[in-house]
């Protein structure tokens, strides 16, 4: 009882913080492209013919010619009725466009997420554990490689082994810009999946595997650890009992504070891998001046991380027994 | 009486190993980070010429990386794409310990003041750095001048939280309550106590920014939002090497991309050593 | 005379450490420490908090850190032994009583971690019937069991950690500064579960900086002083103006005793790393020779008294 009553108190105070946060990030983006060259109503004339009419409502909703605040406060008008404008690119309502491509996007996303967490939790472990051994060693070099490699370059790797030399993938793996996700047999879209999320997922491994093997080591230095030694514990069930223990929660907290650099990995493995997300959509709207489609996109990737480190705040707050009941007891 | 060299002198010979070892790594990565700059420098890009009886050779001793379609060397290629990636990092790491430092001095003044540093570092890091970098590089064209920049403003958080709870700690001493009631200026206790104090922080803070500016430069270079097509960047040449790769042309893909990884990993490293000899805590473990 | 349980004969610890600039340095914290402890004994080292000598007790227990340099040999039962050994024995026939709370895994319930790792549900049953039983002879209800360390007060901590220790029904006890920071009657009752432990044939190995608990339960006290054992003396000796007492560092703490005029003496402990090169106490002492600054002295073997001091080389 009194603790749901804490965690609404707890969410309310987070959903302010949240409503304040992403009015800046609009007023910041909105402010970033304004300052930028590019004129999304011309940009958009001269990539395909259209009407003047078609124009002139362009030009409504823009309002060019008229002062930022007046921009603003009119575009700020359109999101809180849920309209985000048109794609240019696309030419369908930015809303539909996201809702697509962060869904492919998030499917990436959250297998890597999940792969890559619990594969680097195991690494870190087993490293920890072994601490000074070959197999430490040998995972330490792994991670420090790999927290080194430029994302697009493992990208690029995984396509010529996959792809061109082993030929298990087709190198071409993506379909046509603005081809839906229906039009795509499960099969295939399957097939496309695969490449980007083992790319992601060794990248992933690297900072929570060398993160859970830091944790480890430091519990293994802790008073409690040496006690649980001192009293004839010993070996993998130590680290199960006391070890794993007080490692998972830190760890999971970590893994939802990553939303952020997930994301920006899949902006840069789905563009080589031509994977239909919305990193790719991103991309895009970004070379091709799609204007509300990229601002769409900032504010629908804000709330991502958010939502991640939400969850970390809410675990790390709401799970741990020590401070659940420390604060009843306060 | 007191003879504090006899237990020093134990173990002279691991003495000399971790301490030197130390330093010789510190050395070899800066020796060749800056034999890459120079050497880079002296290579001009129109130099690199094309030469179409050598096109897509596979890597040889006459052409390390191999040559791509315009038969270019690719090793002079990379060695001037980490050359120019290196001068990008170095300025967007500057500039972002600069803009942490800046951030961290004014979060000192009062509460308020840290208040806002905090949830300013919280709005930069609440959108994806790609995204952020994308947009201030739109902003400002594109080009080198906005890449350095977008890495610039994205960069500094970590550094800037590092040095917020540093100084914090170093406020509630009573050398500053001190002198805060001599009336000296806040000016000058951060530049008479704070920064000695910190200074270690700032240095090591400023070198592992290195890594992560260069990759990122060459990531958003890679989608096309950073240097221009003409300029011989790594994420151009990778960029390009995609469309070379169904064909079998590997070697454009692997080379730029290691050359770049050990670039990134040098930096780590010696961030990391020159830490442990700033900081002797640290390795202690 | 009982049988010996724990021999431990010139055991050293140092440290290797590295300051500014990753010069290295090896730190030494404990010299040639020389004691025993017998069944239905208690042995007390005395020394000020923060000198080290918690690590005797890591020592014994096999559980030093890994910078950490172990020479001498621990016997118990009179094998000397391996870090194997010590592996074996820990938490069966040798038990250690932890100094706080902070030594019970702060996300595990409490008789979770009193009973230990088990191989299967019936062997936890037994465990668990075992548990319950020693508990309630320290007085901790069954609601103790599901608690987490931190909801436990300062008395109910120590029984916990007293009774977890006596659950393995151990031969030998090493308190590492069971009494820190107590209220009196927590501290009184503390110090009655060692006497206890004596009456039922343990040997307990007390380490403290507290000389009031260590006169009051102890038959031996070893009196540590900057890393040495200047002097083990028995608990008798410590009366009337300490004539009894051999080394005159022991003297100056008897002597300090506010029950006995609290003299003090001037001067500090030599720091780690600061230890002169002849007698640790060189520099306070009252009774120096010209070579006690040049030679260290050796612990003398007195029958069950020892000292480290040149004054009694020919005896007493």
């Amino acid at each position: 009882m009194m603790k749901n009553e804490k965690l609404l108190k707890f969410l309310g105070k987070k959903l302010i913080r949240f409503i304040i946060l992403i009015i800046f990030v609009i007023l910041l983006s909105f402010l970033l492209i304004d300052l930028s060259p590019i004129n999304p109503v011309k940009t958009y004339v001269s990539n395909m013919i259209v009407s003047q009419e078609q124009i002139a409502a362009l030009e409504a909703y823009w309002g060019v010619n008229q002062p930022i605040t007046t921009k603003l406060v009119n575009w700020l008008g359109n999101i809180i009725h849920g309209d985000l404008g048109t794609s240019l690119i696309f030419r369908m309502p930015v809303v539909d466009v996201i809702k697509e491509r962060f869904t492919a996007s998030l499917i990436l996303m959250l297998t890597s997420w999940l792969f890559s967490g619990i594969l680097g939790f195991i690494l870190g472990v087993i490293a920890g554990f072994k601490k000074d051994t070959i197999i430490d060693k040998v995972i330490k070099v792994y991670c420090y490689i790999l927290q080194s490699a430029p994302t697009f370059w493992i990208a690029l790797i995984i396509l010529m082994i996959f792809a061109v030399y082993l030929g298990w993938f087709p190198t071409g793996l993506g379909v046509p810009i603005g081809t839906l996700s229906e039009d795509v047999s499960f099969l295939d879209w399957l097939k496309r999946l695969i490449l980007p999320m083992i790319t992601l997922s060794i990248i992933g491994v690297a900072s929570i595997a060398l993160f859970t093997r830091d944790k480890l080591i430091e519990v293994m230095n802790t008073d409690y650890f040496l006690f649980s030694k001192a009293r004839g514990e010993s070996g993998w069930n130590l680290i199960k009992r006391h070890g794993i223990r007080n490692i998972l929660l830190p760890a999971i907290t970590l893994q939802f504070l990553g939303f952020s650099e997930l994301f920006g990995g899949t902006v840069l493995v789905e563009q080589v891998f031509t994977y239909p997300g919305i990193g790719q959509a991103a991309v895009s709207a970004g070379l091709r001046s799609d204007v509300p489609l990229l601002l769409g996109i900032v504010i629908c990737s804000t709330i991502f991380v958010y939502s991640g480190n939400l969850i970390a705040d809410i675990v790390y707050n709401f799970v741990d027994p020590r401070i659940k009941e420390g604060e009843d007891n306060g | 009486m007191v003879n504090p060299n006899k237990n020093k002198s134990l173990n002279p010979l691991s003495k000399i190993n971790l301490r030197t070892k130390t330093l010789l790594i510190i050395g070899l990565t800066i020796l060749i980070l800056v034999l890459i700059v120079i050497c880079s420098f002296f290579i001009d890009s129109k130099e690199i010429t094309t030469n179409f009886l050598i096109i897509n050779q596979p890597p040889s001793f006459e052409h390390l990386f191999g040559t791509d379609w315009l038969g270019r060397d690719m090793f002079t290629r990379t060695i001037k794409g980490l050359g120019l990636s290196i001068q990008i990092g170095a300025c967007a790491s500057l500039l972002s310990s600069a803009i942490a430092i800046v951030l961290a001095f004014i979060g000192s003044i009062n509460q308020k003041f840290d208040t806002f540093v905090a949830w300013f570092v919280d709005l930069f890091l609440s959108i994806p750095h790609i995204l952020l970098i994308i947009l201030i590089s739109i902003s400002l064209g594109g080009g080198a001048l906005g890449v350095t920049i977008g890495v610039a403003f994205t960069h500094w958080t970590s550094l800037t939280r590092v040095l917020r709870a540093e100084i914090k700690q170093i406020n509630t001493s009573d050398f500053v309550k001190l002198s805060e009631r001599f009336g000296k200026s806040r000016l000058w206790i951060a530049k008479e106590h704070i920064l000695p104090l910190v200074i270690t922080q700032i240095i090591v803070g400023t070198i592992l920014i290195f890594p992560h500016a260069i990759m990122h430069e060459a990531s958003v270079t890679f989608l096309g939002f950073g240097l221009s097509p003409h300029e011989p960047a790594i994420g151009i040449i990778l960029a390009e090497s995609m469309k070379y790769l169904a064909t079998g042309n590997w070697w454009l893909a692997l080379f730029p991309g290691l050359a770049l990884l050990i670039i990134v990993l040098l930096f780590d490293i010696a961030g990391e050593n020159i830490k442990k000899i700033l900081d002797p805590t640290s390795a202690n473990d | 005379m009982m049988n010996k349980l724990l021999d431990v004969e010139n055991v050293s610890i140092s440290f290797i450490q590295y300051t500014a600039g990753l010069n290295q340095r090896d730190l030494k914290v404990i010299t040639d420490l020389t004691l025993d402890v017998s069944e239905a004994e208690i042995l007390a080292v005395l020394g000020s908090s923060g000198s080290g000598k918690s690590l005797l007790a890591h020592a014994i227990f096999g559980i030093l850190p890994e910078n950490a340099n172990l020479s001498g040999t621990i016997k118990y039962g009179g094998k000397v032994l391996s870090q194997k050994d010590k592996e074996e024995i820990r938490g069966k026939d040798i038990a250690l009583i932890p100094q706080s709370v902070n030594f019970l895994d702060p996300l595990m319930k409490i008789s979770d971690q009193a009973i230990g790792y088990t191989e299967n549900d019936n062997e936890k049953k037994e465990k668990k019937i075992k548990q319950r039983k020693i508990f309630e002879q320290y007085n901790l209800g069954p609601e103790v069991d599901d608690m987490y360390p931190f909801q436990l007060s300062g008395g109910m901590a120590r029984r916990v950690l007293v009774s977890t220790a006596l659950l393995s029904k151990p031969k030998l006890v090493v308190a590492d500064e069971p009494t820190p920071g107590l209220d009196q009657k927590t501290v009184k009752e503390t110090l009655n579960h060692f006497k206890k432990m004596k009456e039922d044939g343990v040997g307990v190995l007390l380490i403290t900086h507290d000389i009031h608990a260590a006169l009051e339960i102890a038959d031996r006290i070893g009196i540590f002083y900057a890393g040495y054992v200047i002097e083990i003396a028995e608990n008798k000796d410590f009366s009337g103006d300490g004539e009894n007492l051999l080394h005159p560092y022991t003297k100056a703490l008897y002597n300090a005793l506010p029950a006995n005029g609290f003299k003090l003496t001037k001067g500090h402990q030599p720091l780690h790393g600061e230890i002169p090169k002849g007698c640790p106490y060189y520099d306070r002492c009252e009774i120096r020779l010209d070579k006690c600054s040049e030679e260290r002295p050796q612990l003398i073997n007195l029958g069950n008294k020892k000292v480290r001091c040149f004054k009694y080389e020919d005896g007493v």
